[in-house]
């Protein structure tokens, strides 16, 4: 396992978030080298580099870039970034905004220019505050230096870039929540297109990536596709901000290539498992993603393919370590306690699923055990897979089984109650 | 009776209208400008909000109550924010909970009798690493301690 840092490359430099020193570290030079580019050639480069998004759902970046580039609509074209960081066990976005934010600032530049797009937009979680006036003072630098506005670096191409801030609202990391946010309604996912499209901001083709993901793209401009293909799997090329949280000697965020051992990045970078007991668990990338047992983790590598081999997803790469003390129907509760506060409610499998899972949960904690137990628990989980808009309610489903298929003796009725 | 947006907040709100493709998408924009300045959004000012926009009120209404962080009643001049989701949980979230309910004497949802904290419990603030974790109004404290607690609330008396 080797070290490699692509988008945290200056994440440890003293005064990074300000331009004077961004600029003396190299940020923004690779406004030249893209404007003496075509944006299609821009969007090839994406394309060969195999880069997939990084917020949680590793589809592959150009295709999505294609279909706004190529837009005949007329329109303007829109670029959002997706900066709704909420995914429990997920801290890797406000990395980058408070430790690099010129970094992602050059990313959205690059990305408006190969699709074609001059708005761009960064929604950011309201809870955010700190590091959303860290991005903010950097984006006025920006500006004040000419790098931003009607004339990016003396190109004669016009970028402007709004900061919109959220109110509390985790579906709101969901695209298409995310634009009708953005669009000042309640944050309700939208219906999927049959065919493929860009995404809308009223009526306008839209590009929604991630904050990681649009941070990468000055590497592969600046070095080139094949560079970035140096890193990781032919299937999941490059890296990701991986990180760690729960009963971990370090907790953090550490850059790693995909297809690295889980166990091995455990033990390099977060020193292993905190304290005296050995490992339990690990939800392995945020807490949508089904958990692993201790011996899971041992087989398993982070990337997509791998994960979704061991029945689970590499989501975020945000992995919550749990220890041996660790009562797996008290993270149930917790976990379902989180979704049944943050389902939007427009779909009643998940409303109302989530709410009664909650309920069924807390029963066999508190060793009553009186709403049908672990058989009504997973029928419950049948009945949210796969009926409603978006993904929030396969993802509980998917949590669910996990939990109960894994450590069925902790389910079992008569438990004896407490935690 | 009524509730005015204040002038500088209107003129700040005119020049974002520049970056949007439509007044609708000042919704949020707004709707902080009033809880920055008020600490919570009235019904005369979600009346105000809807005028602006040009939209109907049961719109604004619909907003506000969809967002966690935007209250429609006057609360505590304080407010705590502290994460009870896993990270949280499984690093002593619910100690340091307790904890505060105790020196507070005050219930998750409550305000103190002098009007000064109000405490919430709510979900993953994004600083996993640094658990367990709450906000005081827009700062955030990390790894907090009982001893780091107590440092804290003498800081807000």
């Amino acid at each position: 396992m080797r070290d490699v840092k692509i988008v945290s490359a200056r994440f440890d430099i003293d005064g990074m978030y300000r331009l004077d020193t961004a600029l003396k570290e190299g940020a923004y030079s690779t406004l030249e080298k893209a404007f003496s580019m075509s944006g299609r050639e821009i969007v090839d480069m994406v394309h060969r580099s195999g880069l997939r998004g990084k917020g949680g759902g590793g589809a592959p970046a150009a295709p999505k870039w294609r279909l706004v580039a190529d837009d005949e609509s007329g329109l303007d074209s829109v670029v959002v970034i997706n900066c709704d960081e909420s995914e429990p066990g997920t801290f890797k976005d406000r990395q980058i905004i408070s430790k690099d934010p010129h970094l992602l600032i050059e990313g959205i530049l690059l990305t408006s220019y190969a699709v074609g797009a001059h708005d761009a937009y960064i929604y950011i979680r309201g809870e955010y505050r700190p590091f959303e006036k860290i991005l903010r003072r950097a984006i006025d630098e920006a500006y004040e230096a000419g790098i931003l506005g009607e004339s990016v670096s003396g190109s004669g191409y016009r970028v402007d870039i709004t900061v919109h801030r959220g109110a509390g609202a985790y579906i709101c990391g969901e695209k298409s929540a995310l634009l009708e946010s953005l669009e000042g309604k309640r944050g309700h996912p939208r219906l999927k297109p049959h065919a493929r499209e860009p995404e809308w901001y009223f009526g306008r083709p839209t590009l929604v990536n991630n904050v990681e993901t649009i941070a990468t793209v000055p590497y592969i401009v600046a070095n080139g596709p094949e560079a970035y293909r140096g890193y990781g799997t032919p299937e999941s090329p490059g890296t990701l901000l991986f990180g760690m949280s729960g009963h971990i000697e370090r907790p953090g965020i550490y850059e790693a290539e995909f297809g690295v051992s889980m166990m091995e990045y455990i033990e390099r970078y977060g020193g292993g498992v905190r304290g005296k007991a050995g490992l339990k668990a690990v939800i392995p990338g945020g807490a949508s993603t089904p958990v692993l047992t201790a011996d899971e983790v041992k087989e398993a590598r982070l990337d997509y393919e791998s994960m979704r081999a061991l029945g689970s997803s590499l989501g975020t790469g945000g992995m919550i370590v749990m220890d041996e003390s660790v009562d797996m129907v008290g993270v149930l509760e917790n976990l379902l306690g989180f979704y049944r506060y943050e389902s939007c409610g427009q779909c009643t499998p998940c409303r109302e699923g989530t709410g009664w899972s909650d309920r069924i949960v807390s029963s066999i904690l508190s060793g009553e055990d009186d709403m049908g137990g672990i058989d009504k628990l997973m029928e419950l989980a049948d009945t949210m897979n796969g009926k409603t808009i978006c993904v929030f309610a396969p993802a509980v489903a998917g949590v669910i089984k996990a939990f109960v298929e894994k450590f069925p003796d902790e389910f079992r009725a008569g438990r004896g109650g407490g935690r | 009776m009524g509730y005015t947006l204040d002038p500088e907040i209107l003129e700040r709100l005119e020049e974002l209208e520049k970056r949007y493709p439509s007044r609708e998408a000042l919704m949020l924009p707004a709707l902080w400008e009033v809880m920055d300045k008020e600490g919570y959004i009235s019904s005369e000012a979600m009346e105000a909000v809807a005028d602006f926009l040009k939209v109907p009120l049961s719109k604004v209404y619909g907003v506000v109550s969809f967002y966690s962080m935007f209250h429609t009643e006057k609360e505590g001049r304080y407010r705590i924010r502290i994460c009870g989701t896993l990270s949280c949980e499984l690093c002593g979230a619910s100690e340091i909970l307790s904890m505060l309910m105790d020196r507070l004497a005050i219930g998750v949802g409550e305000t103190t009798s002098d009007g000064k904290i109000t405490l919430e419990e709510v979900e993953c603030l994004g600083s996993c690493s640094t658990a367990p974790v709450m906000m005081v109004d827009e700062t955030l404290h990390e790894k907090l301690t009982p001893e780091r607690l107590e440092e804290i609330l003498e800081e807000l008396k």
